[in-house]
Protein backbone atom coordinates (compact mmCIF):
# COMPACT_ATOMS: atom_id res chain seq x y z
CA UNK A 1 0.00 0.00 0.00
CA UNK A 2 1.20 3.30 -0.72
CA UNK A 3 -0.21 6.54 -1.57
CA UNK A 4 -0.37 8.66 -4.76
CA UNK A 5 -0.92 11.59 -6.15
CA UNK A 6 -3.57 12.10 -8.84
CA UNK A 7 -4.81 14.69 -10.66
CA UNK A 8 -8.22 14.38 -12.70
CA UNK A 9 -9.97 16.84 -14.38
CA UNK A 10 -12.96 17.75 -13.24
CA UNK A 11 -16.20 19.77 -15.16
CA UNK A 12 -18.00 19.84 -17.97
CA UNK A 13 -18.83 21.32 -21.62
CA UNK A 14 -18.84 24.79 -19.98
CA UNK A 15 -15.24 24.44 -17.90
CA UNK A 16 -13.51 22.74 -15.17
CA UNK A 17 -10.03 22.40 -13.44
CA UNK A 18 -7.71 19.83 -12.33
CA UNK A 19 -8.35 18.66 -8.81
CA UNK A 20 -5.81 16.97 -6.65
CA UNK A 21 -6.50 13.55 -4.73
CA UNK A 22 -3.79 11.52 -2.72
CA UNK A 23 -5.25 7.66 -2.72
CA UNK A 24 -3.89 4.38 -1.77
CA UNK A 25 -2.74 2.01 -4.20
CA UNK A 26 -1.73 -1.57 -3.30
CA UNK A 27 0.40 -3.56 -5.53
CA UNK A 28 -1.33 -4.79 -8.83
CA UNK A 29 -3.75 -2.22 -9.05
CA UNK A 30 -4.47 -0.57 -12.69
CA UNK A 31 -5.55 3.80 -12.88
CA UNK A 32 -9.11 2.70 -13.17
CA UNK A 33 -8.63 0.59 -10.07
CA UNK A 34 -7.18 4.08 -7.90
CA UNK A 35 -9.80 6.16 -9.73
CA UNK A 36 -12.65 4.03 -8.57
CA UNK A 37 -10.86 4.21 -4.91
CA UNK A 38 -11.39 8.23 -5.26
CA UNK A 39 -14.81 8.13 -6.86
CA UNK A 40 -15.89 5.39 -3.28
CA UNK A 41 -13.96 7.79 -0.71
CA UNK A 42 -13.45 11.46 -2.04
CA UNK A 43 -15.34 12.28 -4.71
CA UNK A 44 -18.64 10.58 -5.38
CA UNK A 45 -19.90 12.72 -7.80
CA UNK A 46 -17.04 11.87 -10.29
CA UNK A 47 -18.05 10.22 -13.36
CA UNK A 48 -15.85 7.86 -15.35
CA UNK A 49 -16.98 5.24 -17.71
CA UNK A 50 -15.88 1.49 -17.30
CA UNK A 51 -17.38 -1.15 -17.89
CA UNK A 52 -15.58 -4.28 -18.13
CA UNK A 53 -11.89 -4.02 -16.49
CA UNK A 54 -10.41 -6.52 -18.81
CA UNK A 55 -9.16 -4.35 -21.71
CA UNK A 56 -12.26 -5.67 -23.91
CA UNK A 57 -15.60 -3.01 -23.90
CA UNK A 58 -13.91 0.21 -24.59
CA UNK A 59 -15.54 2.34 -22.52
CA UNK A 60 -12.72 3.62 -20.20
CA UNK A 61 -10.67 5.36 -22.74
CA UNK A 62 -8.69 8.58 -20.84
CA UNK A 63 -5.76 10.22 -21.48
CA UNK A 64 -3.16 9.34 -18.88
CA UNK A 65 -0.12 11.97 -18.03
CA UNK A 66 -1.00 13.23 -21.62
CA UNK A 67 -1.17 9.50 -23.85
CA UNK A 68 -4.68 8.02 -24.43
CA UNK A 69 -4.83 4.84 -22.94
CA UNK A 70 -7.58 2.40 -21.69
CA UNK A 71 -7.52 2.96 -17.68
CA UNK A 72 -8.41 -0.55 -16.75
CA UNK A 73 -5.37 -1.98 -18.71
CA UNK A 74 -2.79 0.83 -17.26
CA UNK A 75 -1.03 -0.42 -14.70
CA UNK A 76 -0.02 1.57 -11.67
CA UNK A 77 3.63 0.12 -11.93
CA UNK A 78 4.60 1.74 -14.64
CA UNK A 79 4.84 4.92 -12.49
CA UNK A 80 7.24 5.98 -10.18
CA UNK A 81 6.29 6.32 -6.63
CA UNK A 82 6.31 9.70 -6.44
CA UNK A 83 5.05 10.02 -10.19
CA UNK A 84 1.94 12.62 -9.93
CA UNK A 85 -0.44 10.88 -12.27
CA UNK A 86 -3.06 13.32 -14.31
CA UNK A 87 -5.98 11.55 -15.81
CA UNK A 88 -8.00 13.42 -18.41
CA UNK A 89 -11.20 13.20 -20.43
CA UNK A 90 -10.18 12.38 -24.55
CA UNK A 91 -9.67 15.77 -26.12
CA UNK A 92 -11.18 15.33 -29.27
CA UNK A 93 -14.65 14.78 -28.68
CA UNK A 94 -17.11 17.05 -26.68
CA UNK A 95 -16.86 16.04 -22.59
CA UNK A 96 -19.84 15.63 -20.98
CA UNK A 97 -18.69 15.25 -17.17
CA UNK A 98 -15.78 15.03 -15.34
CA UNK A 99 -13.53 12.03 -17.86
CA UNK A 100 -16.62 10.62 -19.73
CA UNK A 101 -16.81 12.18 -23.32
CA UNK A 102 -19.89 11.78 -25.79
CA UNK A 103 -18.10 9.56 -28.58
CA UNK A 104 -21.42 9.56 -30.78
CA UNK A 105 -20.03 11.20 -33.90
CA UNK A 106 -18.04 7.92 -34.19
CA UNK A 107 -21.35 5.70 -34.69
CA UNK A 108 -22.80 8.61 -36.81
CA UNK A 109 -19.86 7.05 -39.05
CA UNK A 110 -20.11 3.91 -38.58
CA UNK A 111 -23.66 4.26 -40.38
CA UNK A 112 -22.26 5.95 -43.18
CA UNK A 113 -20.13 3.05 -44.45
CA UNK A 114 -22.22 0.65 -46.34
CA UNK A 115 -22.45 -3.09 -45.42
CA UNK A 116 -21.03 -5.90 -46.97
CA UNK A 117 -22.80 -7.17 -49.88
CA UNK A 118 -21.95 -10.95 -51.05
CA UNK A 119 -22.83 -12.35 -54.23
CA UNK A 120 -24.38 -15.11 -55.24
CA UNK A 121 -23.59 -18.00 -52.41
CA UNK A 122 -22.39 -21.12 -54.04
CA UNK A 123 -24.96 -23.75 -55.23
CA UNK A 124 -25.65 -25.47 -51.91
CA UNK A 125 -26.74 -22.15 -50.58
CA UNK A 126 -23.42 -21.44 -48.62
CA UNK A 127 -20.71 -18.72 -48.76
CA UNK A 128 -17.37 -20.45 -48.67
CA UNK A 129 -13.84 -18.59 -48.08
CA UNK A 130 -10.27 -19.08 -48.12
CA UNK A 131 -8.79 -18.88 -44.46
CA UNK A 132 -5.69 -16.95 -46.82
CA UNK A 133 -8.19 -14.80 -47.95
CA UNK A 134 -9.75 -13.63 -44.29
CA UNK A 135 -6.33 -13.40 -43.13
CA UNK A 136 -6.02 -9.66 -43.47
CA UNK A 137 -9.72 -8.95 -41.89
CA UNK A 138 -9.37 -10.77 -38.48
CA UNK A 139 -6.61 -8.59 -37.38
CA UNK A 140 -9.07 -5.59 -37.98
CA UNK A 141 -11.89 -7.71 -36.00
CA UNK A 142 -10.09 -7.26 -32.95
CA UNK A 143 -11.30 -3.55 -32.38
CA UNK A 144 -12.57 -2.90 -29.20
CA UNK A 145 -14.17 0.57 -29.93
CA UNK A 146 -12.58 2.47 -27.53
CA UNK A 147 -11.67 4.99 -29.84
CA UNK A 148 -8.49 6.07 -28.71
CA UNK A 149 -6.94 6.14 -32.66
CA UNK A 150 -9.85 8.25 -33.40
CA UNK A 151 -8.30 10.92 -30.21
CA UNK A 152 -5.37 10.67 -31.17
CA UNK A 153 -5.53 11.00 -34.57
CA UNK A 154 -3.94 14.82 -35.09
CA UNK A 155 -6.09 15.32 -38.32
CA UNK A 156 -9.46 14.73 -35.87
CA UNK A 157 -7.78 16.24 -33.08
CA UNK A 158 -5.87 19.05 -33.44
CA UNK A 159 -7.25 20.16 -37.21
CA UNK A 160 -10.71 19.22 -36.52
CA UNK A 161 -11.51 17.83 -39.75
CA UNK A 162 -14.41 15.50 -38.42
CA UNK A 163 -16.12 17.06 -41.65
CA UNK A 164 -13.36 15.15 -44.34
CA UNK A 165 -12.35 12.87 -42.67
CA UNK A 166 -13.91 9.48 -41.07
CA UNK A 167 -10.79 8.77 -38.66
CA UNK A 168 -8.23 5.54 -38.55
CA UNK A 169 -11.06 2.96 -36.78
CA UNK A 170 -13.14 3.53 -39.39
CA UNK A 171 -10.30 3.57 -42.23
CA UNK A 172 -9.82 -0.06 -40.69
CA UNK A 173 -13.67 -0.81 -41.32
CA UNK A 174 -13.77 0.13 -44.68
CA UNK A 175 -10.20 -1.91 -45.67
CA UNK A 176 -12.09 -4.58 -44.02
CA UNK A 177 -14.68 -4.32 -46.65
CA UNK A 178 -12.63 -3.60 -49.17
CA UNK A 179 -10.15 -6.10 -48.81
CA UNK A 180 -13.10 -9.00 -48.31
CA UNK A 181 -13.17 -12.30 -50.09
CA UNK A 182 -17.13 -11.90 -50.71
CA UNK A 183 -17.59 -7.99 -50.96
CA UNK A 184 -18.89 -7.19 -53.96
CA UNK A 185 -19.19 -3.36 -53.87
CA UNK A 186 -16.67 -0.97 -55.54
CA UNK A 187 -15.27 1.22 -52.30
CA UNK A 188 -12.49 2.71 -53.74
CA UNK A 189 -14.19 6.22 -54.82
CA UNK A 190 -15.95 6.95 -51.82
CA UNK A 191 -12.58 5.80 -49.53
CA UNK A 192 -11.64 9.16 -51.46
CA UNK A 193 -14.51 11.49 -52.01
CA UNK A 194 -16.07 10.73 -48.88
CA UNK A 195 -14.66 9.15 -45.71
CA UNK A 196 -11.19 10.77 -47.26
CA UNK A 197 -7.71 8.55 -47.22
CA UNK A 198 -6.09 11.62 -48.53
CA UNK A 199 -5.96 13.44 -45.06
CA UNK A 200 -4.13 10.92 -43.17
CA UNK A 201 -0.28 10.89 -43.70
CA UNK A 202 0.50 8.01 -42.23
CA UNK A 203 2.24 9.82 -38.86
CA UNK A 204 1.11 6.28 -37.28
CA UNK A 205 0.31 7.63 -34.06
CA UNK A 206 -3.26 5.78 -34.67
CA UNK A 207 -1.36 2.52 -34.71
CA UNK A 208 1.15 3.60 -31.64
CA UNK A 209 -2.01 3.61 -29.38
CA UNK A 210 -4.11 1.13 -30.51
CA UNK A 211 -4.42 -1.17 -27.28
CA UNK A 212 -5.72 -4.25 -29.14
CA UNK A 213 -2.20 -3.67 -31.40
CA UNK A 214 -3.74 -3.40 -34.57
CA UNK A 215 -1.51 -2.05 -37.06
CA UNK A 216 -4.06 0.56 -38.40
CA UNK A 217 -1.09 2.61 -40.70
CA UNK A 218 0.09 -0.57 -42.62
CA UNK A 219 -2.92 -2.91 -42.75
CA UNK A 220 -5.38 -0.71 -43.54
CA UNK A 221 -4.81 2.90 -44.13
CA UNK A 222 -1.42 2.29 -46.63
CA UNK A 223 -3.10 -0.61 -48.72
CA UNK A 224 -5.88 1.85 -49.17
CA UNK A 225 -4.01 4.37 -50.13
CA UNK A 226 -2.25 1.93 -52.87
CA UNK A 227 -5.71 0.61 -54.04
CA UNK A 228 -6.84 4.50 -54.88
CA UNK A 229 -3.25 5.25 -56.32
CA UNK A 230 -4.43 2.29 -58.25
CA UNK A 231 -7.42 4.15 -59.62
CA UNK A 232 -6.39 7.51 -59.46
CA UNK A 233 -2.91 8.06 -59.94
CA UNK A 234 -0.53 5.59 -61.68
CA UNK A 235 -1.11 6.53 -65.50
CA UNK A 236 0.13 3.25 -66.66
CA UNK A 237 -2.35 1.08 -64.62
CA UNK A 238 -5.18 3.50 -65.67
CA UNK A 239 -4.42 2.98 -69.19
CA UNK A 240 -3.78 -0.68 -68.57
CA UNK A 241 -7.45 -0.49 -67.80
CA UNK A 242 -8.31 1.51 -70.54
CA UNK A 243 -6.72 -0.94 -73.26
CA UNK A 244 -7.42 -4.32 -71.76
CA UNK A 245 -10.61 -3.46 -69.25
CA UNK A 246 -10.72 -4.65 -65.74
CA UNK A 247 -6.77 -5.19 -65.06
CA UNK A 248 -6.41 -4.93 -61.58
CA UNK A 249 -7.48 -7.32 -59.13
CA UNK A 250 -8.22 -4.45 -56.67
CA UNK A 251 -11.81 -5.24 -56.00
CA UNK A 252 -13.54 -8.30 -56.48
CA UNK A 253 -14.85 -9.35 -59.86
CA UNK A 254 -17.27 -11.72 -59.48
CA UNK B 1 4.16 28.87 -30.03
CA UNK B 2 0.68 29.88 -28.47
CA UNK B 3 -0.64 27.59 -25.56
CA UNK B 4 -3.82 28.28 -24.10
CA UNK B 5 -6.27 25.73 -21.83
CA UNK B 6 -9.33 23.98 -23.37
CA UNK B 7 -12.07 22.03 -21.89
CA UNK B 8 -10.65 18.42 -20.38
CA UNK B 9 -7.20 20.76 -19.15
CA UNK B 10 -5.74 19.92 -22.80
CA UNK B 11 -3.49 22.44 -24.96
CA UNK B 12 -3.24 24.44 -27.66
CA UNK B 13 -0.88 24.52 -30.14
CA UNK B 14 2.41 23.65 -31.52
CA UNK B 15 4.66 21.33 -29.37
CA UNK B 16 2.47 21.18 -26.56
CA UNK B 17 1.25 18.21 -24.59
CA UNK B 18 0.43 16.53 -20.80
CA UNK B 19 3.06 14.49 -22.01
CA UNK B 20 5.56 13.77 -19.37
CA UNK B 21 8.00 11.71 -21.18
CA UNK B 22 10.87 12.95 -23.48
CA UNK B 23 8.63 12.21 -26.73
CA UNK B 24 10.57 15.00 -28.61
CA UNK B 25 13.89 13.27 -28.74
CA UNK B 26 12.49 10.69 -31.18
CA UNK B 27 11.96 13.93 -33.94
CA UNK B 28 14.75 15.39 -32.91
CA UNK B 29 17.33 12.56 -33.70
CA UNK B 30 15.12 12.20 -37.16
CA UNK B 31 15.92 15.53 -38.19
CA UNK B 32 19.50 15.61 -37.03
CA UNK B 33 20.35 12.23 -38.97
CA UNK B 34 18.43 13.01 -41.84
CA UNK B 35 19.79 16.19 -42.18
CA UNK B 36 23.53 15.15 -41.48
CA UNK B 37 22.73 12.67 -44.37
CA UNK B 38 21.62 15.33 -46.70
CA UNK B 39 24.32 17.56 -46.03
CA UNK B 40 27.08 14.66 -46.46
CA UNK B 41 25.45 13.57 -49.64
CA UNK B 42 25.70 17.00 -51.55
CA UNK B 43 28.99 17.69 -50.14
CA UNK B 44 30.20 14.16 -51.90
CA UNK B 45 28.24 14.98 -55.19
CA UNK B 46 29.49 18.42 -55.50
CA UNK B 47 33.51 16.50 -54.58
CA UNK B 48 33.06 13.98 -57.35
CA UNK B 49 36.04 12.63 -56.85
CA UNK B 50 37.52 9.28 -54.70
CA UNK B 51 34.76 7.16 -55.81
CA UNK B 52 36.67 4.13 -56.84
CA UNK B 53 39.42 2.03 -55.53
CA UNK B 54 41.20 -0.51 -57.93
CA UNK B 55 44.81 -1.10 -58.28
CA UNK B 56 45.51 -0.49 -62.65
CA UNK B 57 41.97 0.05 -62.87
CA UNK B 58 41.65 -2.39 -66.09
CA UNK B 59 39.91 -5.33 -66.48
CA UNK B 60 36.56 -6.47 -63.99
CA UNK B 61 36.72 -5.53 -60.46
CA UNK B 62 37.09 -2.50 -57.98
CA UNK B 63 35.05 -0.34 -55.08
CA UNK B 64 32.49 1.89 -56.86
CA UNK B 65 30.99 3.69 -54.35
CA UNK B 66 26.98 3.73 -53.94
CA UNK B 67 26.45 7.39 -54.39
CA UNK B 68 28.05 7.14 -57.72
CA UNK B 69 26.96 3.81 -59.12
CA UNK B 70 26.30 3.71 -62.29
CA UNK B 71 28.33 6.19 -63.96
CA UNK B 72 27.21 7.24 -67.11
CA UNK B 73 28.91 10.10 -67.32
CA UNK B 74 32.93 10.40 -66.39
CA UNK B 75 35.58 13.16 -65.50
CA UNK B 76 38.69 10.77 -65.87
CA UNK B 77 40.90 13.27 -65.21
CA UNK B 78 39.37 13.63 -61.45
CA UNK B 79 41.50 11.99 -58.59
CA UNK B 80 39.96 8.54 -57.57
CA UNK B 81 37.65 8.89 -60.75
CA UNK B 82 36.50 5.77 -62.36
CA UNK B 83 38.58 5.25 -66.24
CA UNK B 84 36.40 5.98 -69.09
CA UNK B 85 35.96 2.52 -70.22
CA UNK B 86 33.76 1.94 -67.27
CA UNK B 87 31.33 4.90 -67.69
CA UNK B 88 27.93 3.47 -69.58
CA UNK B 89 28.11 6.93 -71.95
CA UNK B 90 31.62 8.36 -71.77
CA UNK B 91 32.68 11.70 -70.42
CA UNK B 92 31.13 14.70 -69.74
CA UNK B 93 30.49 16.66 -72.92
CA UNK B 94 32.02 19.84 -73.16
CA UNK B 95 28.81 21.81 -73.29
CA UNK B 96 28.45 20.73 -69.84
CA UNK B 97 27.29 23.59 -67.88
CA UNK B 98 30.21 25.21 -65.30
CA UNK B 99 27.71 25.21 -62.93
CA UNK B 100 26.50 22.00 -62.64
CA UNK B 101 29.00 19.45 -60.93
CA UNK B 102 30.91 17.12 -63.65
CA UNK B 103 30.09 14.19 -60.82
CA UNK B 104 28.42 11.16 -61.80
CA UNK B 105 26.39 11.74 -58.97
CA UNK B 106 24.49 14.45 -60.04
CA UNK B 107 22.97 12.41 -62.91
CA UNK B 108 21.70 9.82 -60.32
CA UNK B 109 21.42 10.82 -56.90
CA UNK B 110 17.44 12.22 -57.54
CA UNK B 111 16.71 8.71 -58.12
CA UNK B 112 17.14 7.49 -54.53
CA UNK B 113 15.97 10.59 -53.37
CA UNK B 114 12.99 10.52 -54.48
CA UNK B 115 11.96 6.61 -53.40
CA UNK B 116 12.97 7.96 -49.45
CA UNK B 117 11.60 11.52 -50.17
CA UNK B 118 8.26 9.43 -50.92
CA UNK B 119 9.12 6.13 -48.54
CA UNK B 120 5.59 5.98 -46.43
CA UNK B 121 7.84 5.28 -43.53
CA UNK B 122 10.20 8.44 -44.31
CA UNK B 123 7.14 10.18 -44.85
CA UNK B 124 6.18 9.87 -41.68
CA UNK B 125 9.61 10.99 -40.27
CA UNK B 126 10.13 14.36 -41.91
CA UNK B 127 5.80 14.94 -41.36
CA UNK B 128 6.73 14.43 -37.06
CA UNK B 129 10.53 15.78 -37.70
CA UNK B 130 10.60 18.41 -39.82
CA UNK B 131 6.74 19.93 -40.40
CA UNK B 132 5.01 19.30 -37.10
CA UNK B 133 2.08 17.49 -38.14
CA UNK B 134 1.96 16.29 -35.31
CA UNK B 135 5.66 16.36 -34.10
CA UNK B 136 4.74 13.28 -31.71
CA UNK B 137 1.49 11.60 -30.70
CA UNK B 138 -0.83 13.67 -28.09
CA UNK B 139 1.46 16.46 -28.73
CA UNK B 140 -0.17 19.84 -30.51
CA UNK B 141 0.58 20.03 -34.41
CA UNK B 142 1.38 22.67 -36.46
CA UNK B 143 -1.86 24.73 -36.38
CA UNK B 144 -3.22 25.18 -39.90
CA UNK B 145 -6.25 27.53 -40.79
CA UNK B 146 -6.49 24.51 -43.34
CA UNK B 147 -4.96 21.01 -42.65
CA UNK B 148 -5.38 19.68 -46.61
CA UNK B 149 -3.12 16.63 -45.52
CA UNK B 150 -2.26 14.21 -48.71
CA UNK B 151 -4.62 15.42 -50.72
CA UNK B 152 -3.49 18.92 -52.55
CA UNK B 153 0.08 18.94 -53.51
CA UNK B 154 1.63 16.27 -51.30
CA UNK B 155 -0.69 14.09 -53.73
CA UNK B 156 2.95 13.84 -55.65
CA UNK B 157 3.17 11.34 -52.93
CA UNK B 158 0.99 8.77 -54.56
CA UNK B 159 3.80 8.28 -57.61
CA UNK B 160 5.77 6.11 -54.68
CA UNK B 161 5.60 3.31 -56.88
CA UNK B 162 7.60 4.69 -59.80
CA UNK B 163 10.52 5.90 -57.57
CA UNK B 164 10.40 2.21 -56.41
CA UNK B 165 10.69 0.77 -60.29
CA UNK B 166 13.90 3.12 -60.34
CA UNK B 167 14.96 1.48 -56.95
CA UNK B 168 14.49 -1.94 -57.84
CA UNK B 169 17.18 -1.01 -60.82
CA UNK B 170 19.09 0.39 -58.18
CA UNK B 171 19.17 -2.71 -56.30
CA UNK B 172 20.37 -5.13 -59.24
CA UNK B 173 22.82 -2.19 -60.56
CA UNK B 174 24.52 -2.31 -56.64
CA UNK B 175 24.47 -5.83 -56.44
CA UNK B 176 26.70 -6.33 -59.39
CA UNK B 177 28.70 -3.66 -58.08
CA UNK B 178 28.84 -6.01 -54.79
CA UNK B 179 30.29 -8.87 -57.48
CA UNK B 180 32.75 -6.78 -58.76
CA UNK B 181 33.85 -5.29 -55.47
CA UNK B 182 35.36 -9.69 -54.97
CA UNK B 183 37.74 -8.90 -58.63
CA UNK B 184 40.59 -6.90 -58.54
CA UNK B 185 41.91 -6.50 -62.51
CA UNK B 186 40.30 -9.64 -62.78
CA UNK B 187 41.83 -11.44 -60.26
CA UNK B 188 38.85 -12.85 -57.55
CA UNK B 189 39.60 -11.63 -54.03
CA UNK B 190 38.05 -10.43 -50.64
CA UNK B 191 38.70 -7.19 -49.14
CA UNK B 192 37.09 -5.38 -45.96
CA UNK B 193 35.66 -3.25 -48.88
CA UNK B 194 33.65 -6.26 -50.42
CA UNK B 195 31.84 -7.50 -47.46
CA UNK B 196 30.54 -3.58 -47.21
CA UNK B 197 29.80 -3.21 -50.43
CA UNK B 198 27.80 -6.78 -50.76
CA UNK B 199 26.20 -5.75 -47.06
CA UNK B 200 25.31 -2.34 -48.76
CA UNK B 201 23.32 -4.34 -51.65
CA UNK B 202 21.62 -6.59 -49.18
CA UNK B 203 19.98 -3.49 -47.09
CA UNK B 204 19.17 -1.61 -49.98
CA UNK B 205 17.28 -4.94 -51.28
CA UNK B 206 15.48 -5.34 -47.83
CA UNK B 207 14.29 -1.79 -47.55
CA UNK B 208 13.46 -2.18 -51.65
CA UNK B 209 11.74 -5.28 -51.07
CA UNK B 210 9.91 -4.26 -47.48
CA UNK B 211 8.42 -1.19 -49.31
CA UNK B 212 4.61 -0.93 -49.02
CA UNK B 213 3.86 -0.15 -52.57
CA UNK B 214 6.04 -3.52 -53.42
CA UNK B 215 3.49 -5.28 -51.08
CA UNK B 216 0.91 -3.75 -52.84
CA UNK B 217 1.73 -4.67 -56.35
CA UNK B 218 2.95 -8.04 -55.14
CA UNK B 219 0.14 -9.66 -53.91
CA UNK B 220 -1.72 -7.04 -51.54
CA UNK B 221 -4.04 -5.46 -54.01
CA UNK B 222 -5.86 -9.12 -54.84
CA UNK B 223 -9.02 -9.71 -52.36
CA UNK B 224 -8.43 -13.42 -53.08
CA UNK B 225 -4.91 -14.62 -52.16
CA UNK B 226 -6.07 -18.29 -52.88
CA UNK B 227 -6.08 -18.29 -56.64
CA UNK B 228 -2.40 -17.76 -56.76
CA UNK B 229 -0.17 -19.22 -54.12
CA UNK B 230 2.86 -17.25 -56.16
CA UNK B 231 1.56 -14.21 -55.10
CA UNK B 232 0.36 -15.26 -51.80
CA UNK B 233 4.16 -16.24 -50.88
CA UNK B 234 5.64 -13.35 -52.08
CA UNK B 235 3.31 -10.99 -50.49
CA UNK B 236 3.99 -12.81 -46.97
CA UNK B 237 7.84 -12.80 -48.21
CA UNK B 238 7.15 -8.59 -48.60
CA UNK B 239 4.94 -8.48 -45.36
CA UNK B 240 8.11 -10.00 -43.27
CA UNK B 241 10.43 -7.18 -44.59
CA UNK B 242 7.69 -4.83 -44.04
CA UNK B 243 7.39 -5.02 -40.47
CA UNK B 244 10.88 -4.21 -40.29
CA UNK B 245 10.94 -1.55 -43.07
CA UNK B 246 11.77 1.22 -40.50
CA UNK B 247 14.79 -0.73 -39.24
CA UNK B 248 15.75 -1.60 -42.76
CA UNK B 249 15.43 2.12 -44.13
CA UNK B 250 17.75 3.42 -41.71
CA UNK B 251 20.22 0.79 -42.00
CA UNK B 252 20.57 1.06 -45.72
CA UNK B 253 20.98 4.72 -45.55
CA UNK B 254 23.65 4.74 -42.45
CA UNK B 255 25.57 1.63 -44.77
CA UNK B 256 25.10 3.37 -48.25
CA UNK B 257 26.56 6.76 -46.45
CA UNK B 258 29.41 4.64 -44.79
CA UNK B 259 30.08 2.88 -48.04
CA UNK B 260 30.61 6.32 -49.38
CA UNK B 261 32.91 7.14 -47.09
CA UNK B 262 35.00 4.08 -47.08
CA UNK B 263 35.44 3.96 -50.35
CA UNK B 264 36.08 7.99 -50.18
CA UNK B 265 38.89 7.15 -47.30
CA UNK B 266 40.45 4.31 -49.13
CA UNK B 267 40.62 5.93 -52.81
CA UNK B 268 42.17 9.01 -51.03
CA UNK B 269 45.10 6.85 -49.71
CA UNK B 270 43.71 7.91 -46.05
CA UNK B 271 43.29 4.40 -44.88
CA UNK B 272 44.46 1.20 -46.07
CA UNK B 273 41.81 -1.86 -47.66
CA UNK B 274 42.57 -5.06 -46.13
CA UNK B 275 42.27 -7.23 -48.74
CA UNK B 276 43.69 -10.84 -50.33
CA UNK B 277 45.17 -9.22 -53.59
CA UNK B 278 47.91 -7.45 -50.99
S1 LIG C 1 -1.73 7.49 -39.38
FE1 LIG C 1 -3.36 8.70 -40.32
S2 LIG C 1 -5.23 8.02 -39.32
FE2 LIG C 1 -3.52 7.31 -38.05
S3 LIG C 1 -3.29 8.91 -36.53
FE3 LIG C 1 -1.88 9.40 -38.21
S4 LIG C 1 -3.03 10.76 -39.57
FE4 LIG C 1 -4.51 9.79 -38.19
S1 LIG D 1 -8.59 0.37 -33.78
FE1 LIG D 1 -7.64 0.05 -31.79
S2 LIG D 1 -7.58 2.12 -30.92
FE2 LIG D 1 -9.00 2.21 -32.61
S3 LIG D 1 -11.00 1.88 -31.72
FE3 LIG D 1 -10.25 -0.13 -32.40
S4 LIG D 1 -9.21 -1.00 -30.63
FE4 LIG D 1 -9.48 1.19 -30.20
S1 LIG E 1 -13.36 -1.07 -18.75
FE1 LIG E 1 -13.63 -2.22 -20.55
S2 LIG E 1 -11.89 -1.67 -21.67
FE2 LIG E 1 -11.52 -0.71 -19.78
S1 LIG F 1 7.24 2.51 -48.39
FE1 LIG F 1 9.27 2.83 -47.81
S2 LIG F 1 10.25 2.42 -49.66
FE2 LIG F 1 8.19 2.21 -50.26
Amino acid sequence: MSKRTFRIWRGNAEGGDFQTYEQESSEGMVVLDVIHGIQAEQANDMAVRWNCKAGKCGSCSVEINGKPKLACMTRMNMYAEDEVITVQPMKAFPVIKDLVTDVSWNYEQNKRIKPLQPGKPEADGDYRMAQEDIDRNQEFRKCIECYLCQDVCHILRDHGKTDVFVGPRFMHRLADLAMHPLDTRDRVPEIVEEFGSGYCNITRCCTDVCPEHINITDNAIIPLKERVVDRYYDPIAMLGRKLFGGGKSSENTD
Amino acid sequence: MNSSTLIGGHKAGLNTTMRTDKWWIGPLLSLSILTGFLIYATWALIQGDHYWVADTGQGFGGYLSPFFSPVLLVDPSVPGAVPESHAWFGTFPSWWPSFIPASPAVLILMFPAMFRFTCYYYRKTYYRAFTGTPPGCSVGALPQKNYRGETRFLLVQNLHRYALYFAIIFVVILSYDAVQAFFRDGKFGVGVGSIILTLNAIFLACYTFGCHSFRHLIGGSTNKFSCSAARYTAWKGCTKLNEKHMNWAWTSLFWVAGSDVYVRLVSSGVITDYNTWG
